[in-house]
């Protein structure tokens, strides 16, 4: 290779991580901004010198924790905590019941799981008012009900995955041991599964933490959660742009953490439908 | 085989498939049972209330459905081909590994891992006509649009936010797709002297080809399912120039209150994502196998 190709090489790659590095900042400005208002006290705001760097203050946070929204994060995080829970432990033995037994209703489960992982929850929110009223499961147990429903699909999807790779030779060495099927999922499989329990539980967790559209019409004021909660910022009178991004920092926190700790994951749940197949 | 044995499997998918059947399937039936009848909220369903199908054809004859249906057209569209086009074409220009691509990458990631509530704040203060940043740095060149007040420009602010939060995701999966593809045939093609146009066009892009698919697929899903982001932008204003069909369908079960009525546009929403998804079903899914 001569020097000439070597230094173009080392232009190209430069260019390369230049223009990688322009679109991160062009992802991560917008949340940023919403960050810097959140620090910044109404005076500040309407001064639009546009300025990132002002002294921060955390009034925003303090008033917004003073309301109601205490409740609502308490709301959301055993809402989100509960249905990934259960999500995942139901999930799994669906899945597990699909890769390794054969059973005449694995294929409608198939079609059916399938089909229903991309229903749209404006189309669930008003008959599922209309079942679980009546039932008195509105309210944070529906709810909960709700986002195990919803998140089903792509979790099994996901863990079937997983378990299809796990070879069936160490199911068979502990049956032959004496070890019955249910003993043998929690104790064999379901550890040998924590990758993918990883990646379902983000997703997962995401979808019940950022949830409207259900909460909105499922969830009174007392079990108001999040995300509804922060739509509320926006009054008639006119919006208090500091505690609404004080409120909103707050709700994108979970989700911005979970992206930088499980990364792997998280891109590996992205590609799991188109890459692999 | 023992009973015992041949029960195993249903113990095991028993409790999944109960929660689906409660919490997707029974509420699809629902909807289909509600679209037939004049309910109000909060009112049990009664035969008497009985229309037939005449309830959908008075949604479909409705002009603010029409023009809410056009606008979810026009948007997805818009947003999935430039998405499509900005993602595909970034990911083969800037394929070759890179140090640091890991940390790039789950920036790129963030948009769409944030609740999309959010997100509908962020761009409703970036475009905001006094406060926000656009405007902003636009008063260098002495303009001041009022963004989300206008239909044009209204229309144009939630497509510039779609695109912000989701063509990393046809990188990403564009990326992964091409570090995944058979290298050989890009070598042989190089070796025959293909330029590197030709090799994009003529061996990549067609290698490629299945998992676009899936991808755009994904993506139209997804931007007929989603309210939030224009429900917190502009909700569905100025007039109905913003105003996506799955938002139409929430709105009018608060305003109209009718849930009949609610529920007939949202069996118009189900057909449609169903169709795709039964589209996209065909296409991939590691069930692919057990579905046949």
């Amino acid at each position: 290779m001569t020097v000439t190709s070597l230094s173009q090489d080392r232009i190209a790659h430069t260019g390369r991580f230049s223009a990688l590095l322009i679109l991160a900042c062009l992802s991560i400005l917008p949340i940023l901004v919403m960050l810097s208002t959140s620090l910044k006290t109404q005076r500040q705001i309407f001064n639009s010198d546009s300025s990132f760097f002002i002294v921060p203050t955390f009034e925003n946070y303090r008033n917004v924790l003073e309301g109601r929204f205490l409740g609502y994060l308490t709301n959301s995080v055993l809402v989100s905590i509960v249905s990934t829970l259960v999500t995942l432990v139901l999930g799994t033995m669906c899945a597990y019941a699909m890769s390794r037994f054969s059973f005449a209703a694995r294929s409608p489960i198939a079609v059916g799981t399938l089909l229903l992982r991309t229903i749209p929850p404006a189309v669930l929110a008003i008959p599922l008012y209309f079942i679980l009223t009546p039932l008195r499961l509105e309210g944070l147990t529906g709810l909960t009900i709700s986002y195990v429903a919803l998140n089903l699909p792509f979790t099994i999807w996901l863990l079937y995955g997983f378990i299809e790779q796990i070879p069936t030779e160490l199911e068979e060495a502990a049956t032959i041991d004496g070890c019955g099927p249910y003993r043998l999922f929690f104790t064999l499989i379901l550890p040998l599964l924590k990758p993918g329990l990883a990646a379902a539980a983000i997703f997962t967790f995401r979808i019940a933490w950022n949830e409207l559209v259900l909460a909105s019409i499922l969830t009174n004021r007392a079990s108001r959660t999040l995300p509804f909660g922060v739509y509320l910022f926006i009054t008639d009178v006119g919006i208090d742009w500091g505690q609404l991004m004080a409120a909103g920092t707050l709700v994108a926190l979970p989700p911005l953490i979970f992206t930088f700790v499980a990364a792997r994951q998280i891109i590996m749940g992205l590609t799991a439908g188109a890459v692999k197949g | 085989m023992s009973l015992q044995r041949r029960l195993t499997p249903y113990v095991f998918a028993a409790p999944a498939v109960a929660i689906m059947v409660i919490g997707l399937f029974y509420p699809v039936v629902e909807a289909l049972r509600l679209s037939f009848y004049e309910v109000r909220l909060g009112e049990p369903i009664s035969p008497q209330a009985f229309r037939g199908l005449t309830i959908f054809l008075e949604a479909v004859q409705d002009p603010s459905v029409r023009d809410s249906m056009a606008v979810t057209l026009e948007f997805s569209v818009i947003v999935v081909t430039l998405e499509m086009v900005l993602g595909v074409g970034l990911a083969l220009v800037l394929e070759a590994p890179i140090r640091g691509m890991t940390v790039l990458r789950t920036l790129f990631v963030l948009p769409m891992m944030i609740a999309p509530i959010c997100v509908g704040l962020i761009w409703r203060y970036m475009f905001d006509v006094n406060v926000g940043p656009i405007n902003g740095w636009l008063s260098i060149l002495d303009l001041k649009p009022a963004w989300l007040a206008e239909p044009g420009l209204a229309f144009f602010a939630i497509c510039v936010t779609d695109i912000w939060q989701f063509t990393p995701f046809v990188f990403v999966l564009a990326l992964a797709g091409l570090q995944g593809l058979d290298r050989s045939a890009i070598e042989a093609a190089r070796i025959d002297g293909a330029s590197a146009w030709q090799t994009i066009v003529y061996v990549k892009l067609p290698l490629l080809a299945p998992i676009l698919m899936i991808t755009l697929l994904m993506r139209v899903i997804d931007a007929l399912r989603g309210l939030e982001v224009v429900y917190a932008m502009t909700n569905g204003g100025p007039g109905l120039s913003t105003e996506l069909f799955s938002l139409h369908i929430y709105k009018s079960a608060f305003v109209t209150q009718r849930m009949g009525y609610s529920a007939a546009l949202s069996v118009c929403l189900l057909i449609v994502t169903t169709a795709l998804s039964a589209l996209l079903l065909t296409r991939t899914s590691p069930l692919r196998r057990l579905a046949r």
